[in-house]
């Protein structure tokens, strides 16, 4: 059963919404940097990074972080067990220097923290930020880790078993937040 | 998408789609070398051996740097300390390696087919850093992204490859790779370095240089070891060098744009000139480079996480 | 336990006396008393039912490798011996490659009271033609016929020094035994490990060019025909060596050769997937080579077919290519790999029995292979329909080298009969 939660305008809102919260907590534009997390948070940085041209007619640094080699459930192979498939490794590129800047990590659905602890491990290797914040458009809520957003679009309560579906006009759909009631055995 | 084994032993073993996959994923791999903290921490935990019983510094410092950059552990054990001098059997030497948990063991060694004994007794995964004449995948690999990330593409180029093709296992994983992904390859050599049975590869023999670098892309330079010299397969090195050594006016010849790559350490002066060496048609240092992003792909990919 | 034993009903072949009849055989005291189409006995005899089956001369094999004395944990000779009544044969041919090598009486006598005691197959060890297998000196070859060697030969090496070979052909004349020769030119081999080709380039091995053997072929068809000497030349396999073999005979070349199942079954092929159990001198030919192998047969140009059972532990065989010994073992695969050439149209069935019992006979020049009255009852009893998977396990030999484990075999020994016993493996 999949419900819409979110759909094209509301994101809108709250993407103009989350884009003037971060100017605020920043005190303006200065020394802050975006960088999306693959796949769905880059979508949303680049919204945001948008949505702050238009406030403020600057481009704010806007990176991309892909966390696949700093996730903890790797669960890689022990010695005797088949080769099994390996996720795609996406682009990570930050062609700026975020040492010193305030760096808001950006994904658009946060749930048990994995994620964003890893994206946090793969931007220190980048350098020294001053600050990281963290913007989302979901808080799911069970976090496993004590990680919070900074800013958040909506938070959704849902029960573990729920998935939370968002999807980007980028990549050919439409905007919109769903959740699937895996009970009814959609995938 | 995943290796079909759990070994990486031969190009001529792998699928298209195989080669494809590691390449692509050492792109993202170079991407890490370009960082000012190159490493992370994907195979904390893992061990990684190398087990070389052939000397080599490059390959094996190459190796010992992928598995570093991917946060494992990295060991080195040469022929010399090994234990098989003392007469222990090359298996159950590995066997005890494999007994310490080793995860990868990547192996060179002078005897063609050993990684294959090897990889049917062990359950570590291994990888042939080099076995005899018959083999040396990641330098084939390693080549293949080189010429791929120059030129764009492989398939319909004209690749010529130089030297001792009789003793080179690069030369001959460098020629699977190419033929699978649609290059047109020429070997050029002295007649007694060209193997008999080379039409199997479906490839161009040619015993003149100066005819072969016309139109080339490609061209890939072969080590002559200078060990092979007094034994029959050509007179001297300077007449070598003179026919078959790769200099300015014989690149000339090449399309513009031609790559000239060579496995190293390369010997000047004799299979090819310094300038060429030095020059900007030269990609050899690239190739180090690439070298150890080609590696942590592999390493990467024969990890073989579970699903997300 | 009776001393008389009929077998009834089978298809008695007997290439000597141009036999190839249905009928009954009646052994007395060990000897062959009567080959009748029916034979009616009463009172105390051990009838065996043949009916289906082939009656065979008791099968010799030329060339076995037995490994004792000094190399016991490859093979000895009781295991040999058992191996070879798994494989049917009543006489098996010993090489001298033990340690010490049999250059000596001493060495004979040992290895036939080894086979005296055990008291299955008979044993006719072959002496080394040089001492120590050097390919020096000669050894003291009249010793070793007193002591029971029915042919000399330095196999396992070649005999480099063709001198050497000329004075052998020329010493052995005295005792008409024949000079086996293991063909191979040892500067040509330079430390190939399989047949150099297509295959031996993609594994990245080296190769022993075909050249190697057929250039010590016709050197000893020169030596045979300048001294009159006998010459048999071992394990032939090359389609030159056929061609060489062949119209030296034409000549009148005293020569004979013999070849192995997995000349006239394998090529190169088989060493796909760096498989030391393909691995032997001279090694596994192209298919070419093949061919020729399967056409002398076929047309008497080779005398012979023989085992060259060559056991290894299967520790040795588990080594790297280069390092793993050469040999492959052969007794007990040898008659259904055999049939296949009478199957597939090469050999008639009473040909290819030749190749076990005349064939070699006559080059041992032994009264030997034949089923005659009044000789000692040496007897095959083949079921050519008998089929069988080869399992290591299975095998009576001590080790376990062949390319063969895992096939589908048609044809095995069912009964073995040697000086009118009925031999049993436990």
């Amino acid at each position: 059963m999949k419900k819409i939660i979110l759909d094209p305008p509301e994101i809108a809102r709250i993407i103009t919404r989350i884009s003037h919260e971060i100017l605020e907590k920043n005190r303006g534009f200065k020394g802050i940097a975006l960088v999306g997390i693959q796949t769905g948070g880059v979508f949303l940085a680049n919204r945001i990074h948008q949505k702050i041209q238009e406030i403020d007619s600057v481009s704010v640094p806007l990176g991309e972080l892909d966390i696949t080699l700093y996730r903890d459930d790797l669960g890689l192979k022990k010695v005797g067990t088949p080769t099994a498939d390996v996720p795609t490794i996406k682009t990570t590129s930050i062609p700026f220097d975020l040492t010193g800047l305030s760096v808001v990590l950006v994904d658009d659905v946060l749930f048990t923290g994995r994620t964003i602890r890893a994206a946090m491990d793969g931007l220190i290797d980048f350098g020294r930020p001053k600050q990281i914040q963290l913007a989302v458009l979901i808080d799911r809520g069970h976090r496993e880790l004590p990680i919070r957003a900074d800013f958040v679009g909506k938070n959704l309560p849902t029960a573990h078993n729920e998935k939370v579906e968002v999807r980007w006009k980028e990549s050919g759909d439409d905007d919109y937040v769903c959740v699937i009631n895996n009970e009814e055995g959609n995938p | 998408m995943r290796l079909s084994k759990k070994d990486l032993l031969a190009i001529s073993e792998l699928q298209k789609e195989e080669i494809e996959l590691i390449l692509s994923t050492a792109v993202t791999f170079k991407e890490v070398l370009g960082r000012d903290i190159k490493k992370v921490p994907t195979l904390r935990g893992k061990t990684v051996v190398n087990l070389f019983f052939e000397p080599s510094t490059r390959t094996r410092t190459s190796f010992e740097l992928a598995a570093k950059r991917l946060s494992a552990d990295c060991i080195n054990i040469s022929s010399s300390s090994s234990s098989l001098t003392k007469g222990e059997s090359l298996l159950d030497t590995a066997k005890n390696i494999e007994a310490m948990q080793a995860d990868i063991i990547i192996l060179r060694h002078s005897s063609s087919g050993t990684p294959a004994l090897l990889a049917r007794h062990l359950k570590s995964s291994i990888i042939n850093a080099g076995d005899g004449t018959h083999e040396h995948p990641s330098q084939g690999l390693l080549d293949l992204f080189t010429i791929q990330e120059k030129k764009g593409t492989i398939a319909g180029l004209r690749v010529v490859i130089v030297g001792d093709i009789l003793h080179s296992r690069v030369a001959r994983s460098d020629i699977y790779g190419l033929k699978k992904m649609g290059a047109e390859v020429e070997i050029v050599g002295p007649p007694a370095m060209i193997p008999q049975s080379s039409d199997q590869w479906k490839v161009t023999t040619r015993y003149d240089l100066d005819k072969a670098v016309v139109g080339a892309d490609v061209i890939i330079l072969l080590r002559l070891q200078l060990e092979r010299q007094g034994k029959g397969f050509f007179p001297t090195l300077r007449e070598y060098a003179r026919l078959y050594g790769l200099n300015a006016s014989r690149l000339a010849k090449a399309n513009s744009g031609v790559l000239v790559m060579h496995p190293g350490p390369i010997n000047r002066g004799v299979e090819i000139s310094s300038d060429v060496a030095d020059g900007l048609s030269s990609v050899i240092l690239d190739q180090v480079t690439n070298g150890v992003a080609v590696r942590m792909a592999i390493l990467y990919l024969l990890s073989g996480q579970s699903h997300e | 336990m009776s001393n008389r034993i009929v077998i009834k009903g089978g298809r008695i072949i007997d290439p000597t006396h141009k036999m190839d009849q249905m009928g009954d055989i009646l052994i007395e005291d060990g000897k062959i008393s009567a080959i009748e189409s029916l034979i009616v006995i009463k009172g105390d005899v051990i009838e065996i039912n043949a009916h289906g089956m082939i009656v065979t001369p008791g099968l010799i094999d030329l060339h076995t490798h037995l490994r004792e004395p000094g190399f016991e944990y490859k093979e000895t000779v009781e295991t040999g011996v058992a191996a070879a009544i798994a494989g049917g044969f009543t006489t098996i041919c010993c090489m001298p490659n033990t340690n010490p090598v049999n250059d000596n009486a001493s060495v004979t006598e040992l290895i036939l009271e080894r086979a005296r005691k055990i008291g299955k197959t008979k044993i006719l060890p072959v002496g080394a033609i040089t001492r120590g297998l050097k390919g020096e000196e000669l050894s003291e070859i009249g010793e070793l016929v007193s002591a029971g060697c029915a042919a000399i030969s330095d196999d396992g090496m070649p005999v480099m020094n063709s001198l050497i070979m000329r004075r052998a052909l020329e010493y052995a004349k005295i005792f008409d035994i024949p000079v086996i020769d293991h063909c191979e030119d040892l500067n040509l081999t330079d430390g190939g490990v399989m047949f150099e080709g297509a295959v031996s380039t993609a594994l990245g091995l080296k190769g022993i060019p075909a050249a190697s053997e057929s250039v010590m072929v016709a050197r000893d068809i020169a030596l045979a025909s300048l001294t009159g000497g006998r010459v048999h030349l071992a394990h032939i396999s090359t389609a030159a060596s056929v061609h060489l073999i062949r119209e030296a005979k034409v000549r009148g070349v005293l020569v004979t050769a013999e070849t192995c199942p997995h000349y006239f079954t394998l090529t190169d092929e088989a060493v796909n997937g760096y498989n030391t159990n393909a691995k032997m001198k001279p090694p596994l030919p192209s298919v070419l080579d093949l061919l020729e192998v399967r056409a002398g047969l076929a047309d008497g140009t080779i005398d012979a077919i023989a085992t060259d059972h060559a056991p290894h532990a299967p520790w040795e065989k588990e080594q790297e290519m280069d390092r793993a010994p050469f040999g492959i073992i052969g007794l007990e695969t040898a008659i259904p790999l055999s049939l296949r050439l009478v199957s597939s149209g090469v050999l008639s069935l009473p040909a290819l029995i030749q190749k076990l019992t005349q064939g070699p006979a006559q080059i041992l020049r032994k009264g030997i292979g034949q089923i005659r009255s009044g000789d000692c009852a040496d007897i095959t009893i083949i079921d050519p329909e008998l089929e069988w998977t080869v399992k290591g396990e299975s095998f009576k030999s001590k080790s376990k080298n062949s390319p063969f484990i895992g096939w589908k075999m048609k044809g095995k020994a069912v009964t073995v009969i040697v000086a009118g016993k009925v031999i049993e493996n436990e």
